[in-house]
């Protein structure tokens, strides 16, 4: 049975505004997660800064929302397009976020989502192009509240 | 029942590139959370949606559990020829979702 | 919990509760009504463009349920909302933005919430909505809608009077193991920090709400539990009395400001 202070302390991590964390850490991915998932993407291949733009605040209001958008700069032609972006966070309990996966038929290389990370990193994003090629962009987010790992109301 | 909304130009140039904006109705269920009580919340979220144009693909995106609640997905596409657009999520515990749109490409 | 952190945070509120204190009588000095700032202001560039596009704001989602539920038949009269009040766009116009509203019937203020679920079980002859139910929420939210942008105007006379006032009794009172009152911080620390969050002026402008720490839409009750936990008060249960006074209250506090249903907030 739950005891009044467990339930309010439990309660209290969910308040909003009082930056109260109730529940105990679990081992967050660490940054060798992170290559390890890039590298299940990329392979051997060089992943090069340039031609993608990842958009993300920097601080945000809340770590369970947060706006995020991808534009890698291409003709999106049959000859020379992004073929999938691929999306990472560093400190999530899991790497990966999102990939999406492109064609010609896109006409422009932009997509935008509302992502959850868990706490204070970097967060990547890895556009794939159709010869071969892998362009990065990576950003610094502060989370101010810890919340993939927050306790759920019954 | 879960509902999806769907923002489409109704209408669009030949070769015009337009954007998609949808929303879908889904907790996306992480697999991190504990009741109070600490038993684990199992994962359930949309794991696939993918966008078709007159039957064939032109967008797919794979979903993790670091896409927030009532998932957003904007992308763009190349207004080709009069048709219906049809979305389509699937995930977990058997989900599944179709929208659809029209569009008039002059 | 971090102990460290707790006791960093009950240090600084108590801080502040001192600072209040000092700075201040009984009755905490009121906000100046041009002073009055929705939470909206304070919320990031990011946030702010989540509520204000109808194609992005996940609230939406909500509304297009209470537009369902607001057609579908109901109860043992068998009758829709729609049946008696035809088009909301038109009928519900206005509602929104003057409950908690006095109700001759229950002899008190009812908010809007109660005000649905007692057409549900007089008129539908259906069982009331939970609260924090999704249906519930889904009409709330509907009907809301229909008044946004409209400026808030409860009444504060008349028989509501008491009630208003009871409300605000409540707001100036001290409460809970952190023996804090609402207006300390709401009135009078608003726009300063608590553990890394903006301190708002607690008006109720767009209820119900997509709060991004729920994930989803809730009632402006819910959010006051979440305070009240916050402050290690016990919380009213939902639908009590003292809860539809303070969102009278409230409700008059921010009156003259626009409503935003469904807003968006952290």
């Amino acid at each position: 049975m739950t005891t009044r202070r467990r339930f309010l302390t439990a309660a209290a991590g969910l308040a909003g505004g009082i930056g109260l964390a109730s529940v105990s850490r679990r081992a967050s991915a660490t940054p060798a997660a992170m290559k390890d998932a890039v590298r299940k993407v990329v392979g051997t291949a060089t992943v090069r800064q340039g031609r993608v733009k990842l958009d993300v605040p920097p601080l945000i209001d809340n770590g369970n929302s947060i706006p995020l958008s991808v534009a890698v700069t291409s003709p999106m032609t049959p000859a020379d397009h992004v073929k999938a972006i691929h999306v990472f966070a560093e400190r999530n309990p899991l790497p990966n976020i999102l990939s999406v996966h492109l064609s010609p038929r896109s006409g422009r290389a932009r997509v935008a989502t509302r992502v959850r990370l868990a706490d204070t990193g970097t967060v990547l994003a890895i556009a794939q192009m159709s010869d071969g090629s892998f362009w990065s962009d990576s950003a610094q987010v502060v989370v101010t509240l810890s919340t993939c790992l927050e306790e759920a109301l019954i | 029942m879960a509902r999806a909304v769907v923002s489409v130009p109704s209408t669009a140039k030949r070769g015009q590139v337009i954007e998609i904006r949808t929303l879908v109705q889904h907790a996306m269920e992480t697999g991190f959370r504990r009741t109070q009580l600490g038993e684990a919340i199992p994962r359930d979220i949309i794991r696939s949606f993918v966008c078709t144009y007159n039957g064939e693909e032109v967008f797919r995106a794979d979903f993790h559990p670091a896409i927030a609640a009532n998932p957003l997905m904007t992308f763009s596409m190349v207004a080709t020829a009069s048709g219906t657009l049809e979305f389509k999520w699937t995930g977990d515990k058997g989900f599944s979702l179709t929208e659809s749109a029209k569009i008039t490409v002059a | 919990m971090s102990t460290r952190r707790g006791r960093w945070l009950r240090g600084a509120i108590a801080a502040a509760g001192i600072h209040a204190c000092l700075a201040s009588a009984a009755l905490a000095a009121q906000l100046a009504p041009a002073e009055r700032r929705s939470g909206y202001e304070f919320m990031s560039a990011e946030t702010r463009a989540m509520q204000d596009d109808d194609a992005t704001n996940p609230a939406v989602l909500s509304l297009l349920d209470g537009e369902e539920l607001w057609n579908r038949k109901a109860g043992a009269a068998g009758q829709a909302c729609a049946g008696c009040h035809g088009d909301a766009r038109a009928s519900m116009k206005g509602v929104a933005a003057r409950y908690p509203a006095w109700d001759a019937a229950a002899g008190r203020p009812l908010n809007l919430e109660q005000r649905i679920n007692a057409c549900r079980t007089g008129r539908q002859q259906a069982p009331a909505l939970a609260y924090e139910s999704r249906e519930l929420l889904a009409l709330t939210a509907y009907v809301a809608r229909q008044s946004r942008a409209m400026p808030i105007a409860v009444a504060a006379d008349g028989p509501a009077k008491p009630f208003l006032d009871a409300g605000r009794a409540t707001f100036y009172r001290r409460q809970g193991q952190l023996n804090l009152a609402c207006t300390q911080c709401h009135d009078g620390l608003w726009g300063k920090k608590l553990a890394g969050n903006t301190i708002p002026q607690a008006h109720p402008t767009g209820y119900p709400l997509y709060r991004l720490e729920w994930q989803g839409v809730g009632s402006l009750q819910r959010r006051l539990r979440n305070c009240m936990i916050g402050m290690r008060a016990e919380p009213y249960a939902y639908g009590a009395p003292e809860f539809v006074n303070l969102e009278l209250y409230l409700m008059w506090r921010a009156r003259g400001m626009k409503l935003e249903t469904p807003a968006v907030r952290p």
